[in-house]
């Protein structure tokens, strides 16, 4: 099935992809969030009629359409990028993955592109009440939109509702439902839309403390504070549950990222939460080695976090990878053996269909059947394949949990200091406030690495490889694209946050 | 009902739906029509603006059915989405690029420390507006020309030529096409502007510039239209679906399905139409004639290229790798529930109309850019 792969071709795509997922997710769910607090900010002018609420909105609005024409800049590569450079994942799993995809297209970017218009150019031209509408409209289109794209990514973690099909030689949908609704979906929405709503919460209150630092539009400033913080520490509380059910999740559908995060050689039943540790980076699955340098634990967390229940055994990379008996963990090295079985009676079945023998295509396909399961374990090389990149996942996870805890208690001092009514005296704090707006960035990066690094090396999860997910394009070629979005991005983005922070020295219109 | 539906039937269904989208992104091609005439059509900056403002409320419309025309081709025909943009690398990439860079133009141009300077977003625009439609025309018309491509027995994709998909910039045909759609493009545009902006000298210059565009698409459209019903085209046996070369295929297509020949001369006829009382009746209504003769002419032939047995995706490289709309679609349940999904497109396409009139019911005006409520958020 496949001959021959350029091992630092698929590394170069691999590269490509997570250069322009990283940039679009700079600029998403700051969209994500702001939206919605434009729609509140915007509700409370309507219900008030109070102008300097409509200024407040119009000056995040101008930072807000700055944001989203760049992440449409980057979105629209992502989604072709699929088919060039991974074409045959697209041909693989497309008749799955690709419904999504077109609903978000038809129900959520049609809402954001028709009503963004009506937002930013309707203040005269429709009713207050209509363009209040188009403001919430706006918010809501961009949550859909992150709705079917994200179901799409957790179908690829937990690929569920659909059957391969030896005749086409690819995987097809056999129930929508469940992938629409599957529990993986369901959380990856909530908590990723969610960790968009406290970013865009960090970036509002951030910019409003620096505005109190200088001491320039001190009450804009801090009535933006006053939503975003209450909208931020609800979303924080929210990104905390829902992260607590994608561990757990996890820990049910991907035990080996979950052992990556918490880089968990072992299996134990005891095993403790890695509070913060240096991981050894050259340890290696079975060997001798120490798997930490320096480890501070909270004992029994572990099994708590990833099956709910304290006693219970959590499988390592080890059990994982040279198989656990005593749990019933089956080795990669066998399922490989399956898989490559599978591969082979699937090749015997095409043969034996192109020569119209009926009973050595069924033979053989009842062979399949047997395997086909461990499909994508057979286009592993070694066992040690099926382990990701476990310090980069492990930091990964850890910083982006230790910001997550931090952002509630901030924007709970916040509130605090308001309602003490000396928040512009509070400098130490607004230096923070100041300094969260890049921690978030830092926190919702990290998460991105945790779900897509820890998964590797599977396209989707068990099934696809992304060595065999590729387009077989030169190495040559996969460089240059590359080379030509890391320069024509990064000159956007520098353009992007000139412009953004020279509107954020301008600040609103005056009256 | 749709549940009931047979395989066969939901394939051509949604082979209509994504011509529909297709055609839809053809006309709405008005707004990179628009871009490549900004150093032409504009004299000033005052009158510059008007046109960006103008199209500025219009481009994510263009983009956005641009994404869907993507996404529903990836959901409807995998294997075309697996087959083209992996085996096409360079000429959809270098598409993309052009649409990346239109993306920040309208947004950042009038931004103070814009960093790259007012200029380089409206040279921007312009590539997006010239370069960019002209590579999607080439597309488009390797779904008659053919592609350089062979798929093996996992549907894997070989392409036979190193350069990846610009290779269809040196055919005739192709290349015609897409010169075709940039004049088309402007032709619309000078229609939409004249009918969205008021200003006296620009809107002088947009009507001259709809009679001098649409001179301009005449020879490329004749050679177009001249070569597709004269051109060998890629037939398929229904019984062995065998892909075979037919002598006129595609006007056996028209001619086999009446009603697109109806659709081709209408349309042909509504563009002419819109063109006439534009230039010479003084009309500023020509942009719908023209705009719905767009539609018409488009879906006649995305529809030319995938119904009555031909492949619409053809390869000349293995003539047997060609693609139809029944080898490359998806699964027949995912095109069900597709077309469930399919039944909100209507609802979709009102609510679009009736912002759109909610929003151009005054013309844009000088004044606006400088003075009304919305003077700030002006591109």
């Amino acid at each position: 099935m496949i001959e021959q792969v350029d091992l630092s071709q698929v590394n170069w795509a691999r590269a490509q992809f997570a250069l322009t997922a990283m940039y679009h997710w700079i600029f998403v769910p700051l969209t994500l969030g702001l939206a919605f607090l434009l729609a509140f900010f915007e509700s409370i002018y309507v219900k008030t009629g109070n102008e300097e609420w409509k200024r407040l909105t119009k000056f995040w609005m101008t930072l807000f359409g700055i944001n989203f024409a760049i992440g449409v800049a980057t979105g629209i590569i992502l989604e072709f990028q699929f088919g060039t450079n991974w074409s045959n994942y697209s041909w693989m799993v497309g008749d799955i993955f690709g419904a999504p995809l077109a609903i978000e297209g038809i129900f959520a970017f049609f809402l954001e592109a028709t009503f963004f218009a009506v937002m930013f150019f309707g203040w005269d031209r429709v009713s207050r009440k209509f363009h209040l509408f188009s403001t919430w409209m706006v918010a809501i289109g961009s949550s859909l939109s992150a709705l079917w794209i994200l179901v799409a990514n957790a179908w690829m973690q937990s690929p569920v509702g659909m059957a391969f099909n030896p005749d086409t030689a690819r995987f097809e949908m056999q129930n929508f439902w469940e992938v629409l609704l599957s529990p993986v979906a369901i959380s990856k929405f909530t908590h990723t839309t969610s960790s968009g709503f406290l970013l865009a919460s960090l970036f509002v209150v951030g910019i409003s403390c620096w505005y109190l630092l200088k001491g320039r539009h001190q009450l804009m400033a801090k009535r933006s504070i006053v939503v975003a913080s209450v909208f931020g520490f609800l979303a924080a509380s929210y990104v905390g549950l829902t992260g607590d059910e994608s561990a757990y999740l996890v820990a049910q559908n991907q035990p080996m990222k979950l052992a990556a995060m918490e880089g968990l050689y072992d299996g134990e039943v005891n095993a403790g939460v890695v509070a913060m540790g240096v991981v050894n980076s050259e340890k290696r699955p079975g060997d001798e080695q120490k798997d930490f340098i320096f480890a501070v634990k909270v004992p029994m967390a572990l099994a708590l976090l990833a099956n709910r229940e304290f006693g219970s055994f959590v499988p390592g990379i080890n059990d994982l990878v040279f198989g656990n008996e005593e749990q019933g963990i089956v080795s990669v090295g066998s399922r490989m053996e399956r898989g490559q079985q599978a591969i082979a009676y699937l090749a015997a079945y095409k043969e034996a269909e192109d020569n119209n023998n009926e009973a050595a295509s069924q033979a053989a396909l009842q062979q399949f059947n047997i395997y086909k399961d461990d499909m994508g374990y057979g286009h592993l090389a070694k066992p040690s394949d099926a382990v990701p990149p476990v310090a980069t996942t492990f930091y990964a996870f850890h910083i982006m949990v230790a910001l997550g805890s931090l952002f509630p208690l901030v924007f709970l001092l916040a509130l605090y200091f308001l309602h003490r009514g000396n928040l512009e005296k509070q400098r130490p704090f607004l230096v923070v406030g100041v300094l969260c707006v890049p921690l978030g960035y830092i926190a919702q990066q990290c998460g991105w690495v945790v779900a897509e690094v820890g998964r590797q090396p599977w396209t989707i999860q068990g099934m696809l490889p992304v060595h065999v997910a590729n387009t077989n394009l030169t190495t040559g070629t996969v460089q240059t694209t590359f080379f030509i979005f890391l320069g024509l991005f990064t000159m956007l983005l520098i353009a992007e946050i000139k412009i953004m922070c020279k509107q954020i020295q301008i600040g609103p219109e005056e009256k | 009902m749709i549940g009931n539906l047979d395989y066969s039937t939901l394939q051509q269904i949604w082979w209509l739906i994504v011509s529909v989208v297709g055609s839809l992104f053809v006309f709405l091609l008005f707004v990179q029509g628009g871009q490549s005439m900004l150093f032409t059509l504009a004299h000033n900056e005052e009158e510059k603006s008007l046109m960006i403002n103008s199209l500025g409320r219009k481009w994510e419309m263009t983009f956005t059915t641009l994404v869907l025309f993507g996404g529903a081709l990836f959901a409807a025909f995998p294997k075309f989405y697996a087959t083209s943009f992996g085996g096409a690398y360079w000429v959809w990439m270098l598409i993309l690029f052009t649409f990346i860079i239109q993306a920040v133009s309208y947004e950042y141009r009038k931004k103070p420390d814009n960093f790259l300077g007012s200029w380089a977003y409206e040279f921007f625009l312009f590539i997006n507006g010239t370069v960019g439609v002209l590579l999607i025309g080439v597309v488009v018309g390797t779904f008659f020309s053919g592609a350089a491509f062979a798929l093996n027995e996992y549907n894997q994709v070989t392409w036979q030529n190193s350069i990846r998909g610009l290779e269809a910039a040196t055919n005739m045909f192709n290349l015609a096409f897409g010169l075709f759609l940039i004049f088309l493009g402007r032709t619309l545009a000078g229609m939409y502007l004249l009918n969205n902006i008021d200003h006296g000298a620009l809107n002088a210059r947009s009507r001259r510039s709809v009679l001098i565009n649409f001179l301009w698409t005449l020879p490329f459209l004749f050679f177009v239209l001249i070569s597709l019903v004269t051109m060998e085209g890629f037939a398929v046996n229904p019984e062995t679906m065998e892909v075979f070369m037919e002598k006129g295929k595609y006007l056996n297509n028209l001619l086999a399905m009446p009603l697109l020949l109806v659709f081709l001369l209408t349309g042909l006829g509504l563009v002419i139409y819109g063109v006439v009382v534009t230039c010479f009746k003084g009309s500023e209504k020509g942009i719908w004639f023209a705009g719905l003769g767009t539609v018409l002419t488009a879906l006649a032939i995305f529809l030319t290229a995938g119904y009555n047995n031909t492949a619409f995706y053809p390869s000349y490289a293995d003539l047997q790798s060609s693609l139809t709309i029944y080898n490359a679609s998806s699964s027949k349940y995912t095109l069900t529930v597709m077309t469930y999904v399919a039944l909100g497109i209507p609802f979709v396409l009102a609510y679009v109309a009736y912002v759109w009139r909610l929003m151009d019911s005054k013309k844009l005006t000088a004044k606006e850019l400088t003075e009304g409520e919305n003077s700030h958020e002006m591109y």
